[in-house]
């Protein structure tokens, strides 16, 4: 990665414009799908292995995070051969615990960054964050842009303090949260995507969930688009996180069905896809279990961590 | 770790049981089931399928009379007396008792014309309810409809429904002229007469007074005795533009108000500044919406020639995501063609275009063996002159044409026999407005494409027809102002 600094072209902004009724009609569309049987439970094995099990509060202990960890590992020890979570998400200050954890498993560890959730710091602190993230042994950084600066129309400062961050984390793959639920439009959102992309992000990411909306299908079609369009004019592909409001198996499966339409079969894999979820885990084992059992059992035969 | 599996999407078909067709359907004139005097049935086969699902009455010229002088004596003994308050209230229960077979509607419409379970769930049923709905809100209230006039029914209305949007043409028929104080004898296409067989039955169950709606059954013949018949005071057509020549010839000199909704070559203009991937999704679902059968689709694509080449791109990547397949699979996206008949007709067009020389592009996905299959067709380098781009093809065929100013689109669009209508998608609305002024068409839709609401008149000018349908403008046809 010691490629040379991205420098901030004004002209990706030239972006078509963005229709949100249209977009929300295509949404609905993808909901209209119809997943069951084998499709079904091969989705909902994909979905679990996509996850990012987070924990991101401010009362969080090495304690709530090792037990996280455990979940992440055994996700439900009762039905063998489910797939792990993608990773687990916390933060800095908690990635040495989670990493010792995970110890010689394949699950990632990332760590929020950048003065996570706001983003309201000097670029000076927000490096320092990342760092001390990667130090730890983050594998994955999540980092926030400045959408004080982004609504003020400082898109080439977003768009450095992205770059800069990417410089920083060295080995560990940067998603780059937008958090669409301040951005207004489809179409501010649309821009975010394009100025992330075009510096470096390897992921981008809807939501800190600290706000409310949080990924939403519209949101998500436009920011795959966006990486569509990258992918189409570059052949550089990128990732795409939705955080934040996906608890459900049904609509994590309809996600699917929008990855795979929009993108193509290649995305659908813990690569290029995650859900930064808490509670998603669990619906999916729900039906997982009821799919193999042939009916619903009780949430208390699931761990809640 | 094992290679990894494609996720793909199994089947999902939708049960037939809930449609409970039966082996025959009669005639139903004046509140009852009658046999054809004709003595004749003739099949309703599934066209995705070929099977026979049912065989229907064929009514002559004895059983026309009937009905009509059915829904005659049902004008005078019962329906021009009862208050306008009593009339609506008939409707809504029409309307309620729609919704209540929701589910039953839907599948038959997709078992006898073949379109995605998907579209007759989720669009069909429920916008012809709203029809139901929406006018029988209108029956007590014409007076504000049409203010200082009075608001007189006509009588008997002869209508005639094509096979694209079987049910819902005919609630866009039935609705309006009973709301306005009319009588109905109508007569659904060949091809799919089932759901407004089973309307037939909802408004048994709604005990609509007898002889109010009268359905029957036949062929061309049997509609042109009901549009021939002295009694009948209003005739409402919506099919081809040659049959509709045919019955404003017929009608000449007579007293009967007339209004039809006949073909169209819709044009679908996207500029440069348009959003460009709601801009696809508008095309795909302006012509492959009911495998193309549909009077209002966009089959002309104008695209500015400054984005043609990544547009058509775009396209072509999506149309590639296109299911086609059984109708009755709820992932299904284009169904089987409504009958082979027209199957023909749209692979001599997609011969025809290929002779013109227009450059062909189909998707590469697989057919069922059996049934009325086409796959998405798009036609790039096309002209003006080409046929494909002056001639309704009523298919998932696309003809994309492009263009340079606003001016020229203007013309290019305007330049056909028909105007029902158009697309407009860019981000300017005063380009919006100046094309909707000067683009003749009935319907002008703005950074969408085919959507239809009750509220919204719908109908074309030149030889796309007259007189409108839906919305306040709908209730024009059935009454005499005075």
């Amino acid at each position: 990665m010691t490629g040379k600094k991205p420098v901030f072209n004004p002209q990706i902004l030239n972006h078509p414009p963005v229709e949100q009724t249209g977009v929300e009609e295509r949404s609905v569309r993808f909901t209209k799908r119809s997943i069951k049987g084998p499709s079904k439970m091969q989705g909902l094995e994909l979905v679990l292995s996509m996850i990012d099990l987070t924990t991101l509060e401010g009362k969080d202990t090495p304690g709530k995070v090792n037990q996280l960890c455990t979940k992440a590992k055994h996700l439900h020890d009762h039905i063998p051969g489910l797939p792990t979570v993608a990773a687990i998400c916390v933060y800095p200050s908690m990635v040495s615990v989670a990493k010792k954890a995970l110890e010689g498993t394949k699950i990632n560890v990332a760590s929020v960054a950048t003065a996570f959730p706001s983003g309201q710091s000097s670029l000076r602190i927000k490096l320092a964050d990342t760092r001390l993230a990667v130090e730890q042994g983050a594998d994955e950084v999540d980092m926030v842009i400045s959408r004080g600066k982004f609504h003020a129309g400082e898109y080439a400062y977003v768009f450095d303090e992205i770059a800069a961050v990417k410089a920083a984390c060295d080995k560990a793959r940067l998603k780059v949260i937008l958090e669409t639920g301040e951005l207004g439009t489809l179409d501010q959102v649309r821009k975010a995507s394009t100025i992330a992309i075009a510096a470096g992000a390897d992921f981008i990411k809807t939501s800190t969930g600290k706000i409310q909306s949080a990924a939403t299908l519209p949101v998500t079609l436009v920011m795959l688009e966006t990486i569509r369009d990258h992918f189409q004019k570059t052949g550089k592909k990128v990732g795409m996180k939705p955080a934040g409001g996906i608890s459900k198996s049904k609509l994590a499966l309809h996600y699917l069905v929008m990855v795979k339409e929009t993108l193509g079969d290649v995305w659908l894999d813990k690569h290029w896809f995650r859900f930064g979820a808490s509670s998603l885990a669990n619906d999916v084992l729900m039906q997982v279990a009821k799919e193999k059992a042939g009916n619903y059992q009780s949430p208390n035969y699931f761990s809640i961590d | 770790m094992a290679k990894k599996k494609k996720w793909e999407y199994s089947p999902a078909p939708e049960s037939k049981q809930p449609a409970a067709i039966a082996g025959r359907y009669e005639l139903f004139i004046n509140g009852k089931w009658q046999k054809p005097s004709s003595g004749t049935y003739f099949n309703s086969i599934n066209p995705a399928t070929e099977e026979k699902l049912s065989e229907i009455a064929t009514a002559n010229e004895t059983d026309v009379n009937k009905a009509v002088q059915a829904a005659k004596q049902a004008y005078e003994k019962y329906w021009k007396k009862i208050s306008p308050t009593e009339r609506g209230k008939y409707i809504f229960r029409i309307a309620r008792i729609m919704q209540e077979r929701a589910r039953e509607l839907a599948v038959t419409e997709t078992l006898d014309g073949g379109k995605p379970i998907r579209e007759s769930r989720d669009f069909d049923i429920p916008t012809a309810a709203n029809h139901f709905f929406y006018y029988a809100g209108w029956a007590d209230k014409l007076d504000f409809a049409f203010p200082n006039k009075k608001a007189n029914s006509l009588g008997v209305a002869g209508q005639i429904t094509p096979w694209n949007f079987p049910l819902l043409m005919a609630a866009w028929k039935i609705a309006p002229a009973l709301a306005t104080g009319n009588t109905v004898v109508l007569k659904p296409a060949e091809t799919t007469s089932l759901t407004t067989l089973k309307l037939a039955e909802i408004i048994q169950e709604a005990e609509l007074p007898p002889g109010v709606v009268n359905i029957i059954t036949g062929d061309g013949q049997t509609g042109a005795w009901l549009t021939k018949h002295n009694d009948v005071n209003k005739i409402a057509f919506t099919g081809s533009t040659e049959v509709g020549k045919i019955i404003q010839r017929s009608l000449a000199g007579s007293q009967k108000k007339l209004t039809l909704e006949l073909g169209g070559k819709g044009a679908n203009i996207i500029f440069e500044d348009a959003p460009i991937d709601q801009a696809v999704e508008g095309v795909v679902n302006g012509i492959f919406f009911n495998q193309g059968h549909v009077c209002c689709a966009g089959s002309r694509l104008y695209v500015q020639e400054s984005i043609a080449k990544k547009f058509i791109q775009k396209l072509k990547d999506r149309i590639g995501t296109l299911l086609v397949g059984d109708p009755m699979d709820k992932n299904t996206d284009i169904g089987a063609i409504n009958s082979a008949q027209q199957l023909k007709t749209i692979q001599a067009y997609i011969k025809i275009g290929k002779a013109e020389g227009a450059t062909f592009f189909e998707t590469d996905c697989v057919l069922p063996k059996k049934g009325f299959f086409c796959r998405p067709t798009l036609f790039t380098n096309v002209a003006q002159s080409n046929r494909i781009a002056q001639e309704e093809i009523f298919g998932p065929v696309l003809s994309i044409l492009t263009f340079r100013t606003d001016d020229e689109v203007i013309e290019k669009a305007n330049n056909s026999p028909y105007g029902l209508s158009a697309g407009i998608w860019t981000d300017k609305g005063a380009r919006i407005f100046n094309l909707s002024k000067r683009i003749r068409a009935g319907v002008i839709w703005a950074n969408t494409y085919n959507l239809f609401d009750p509220t919204s008149p719908f109908g074309g000018y030149k030889e796309s027809g007259f007189g409108r349908e839906g919305g306040l403008q709908g209730l024009h046809p059935y009454v005499q102002l005075s």
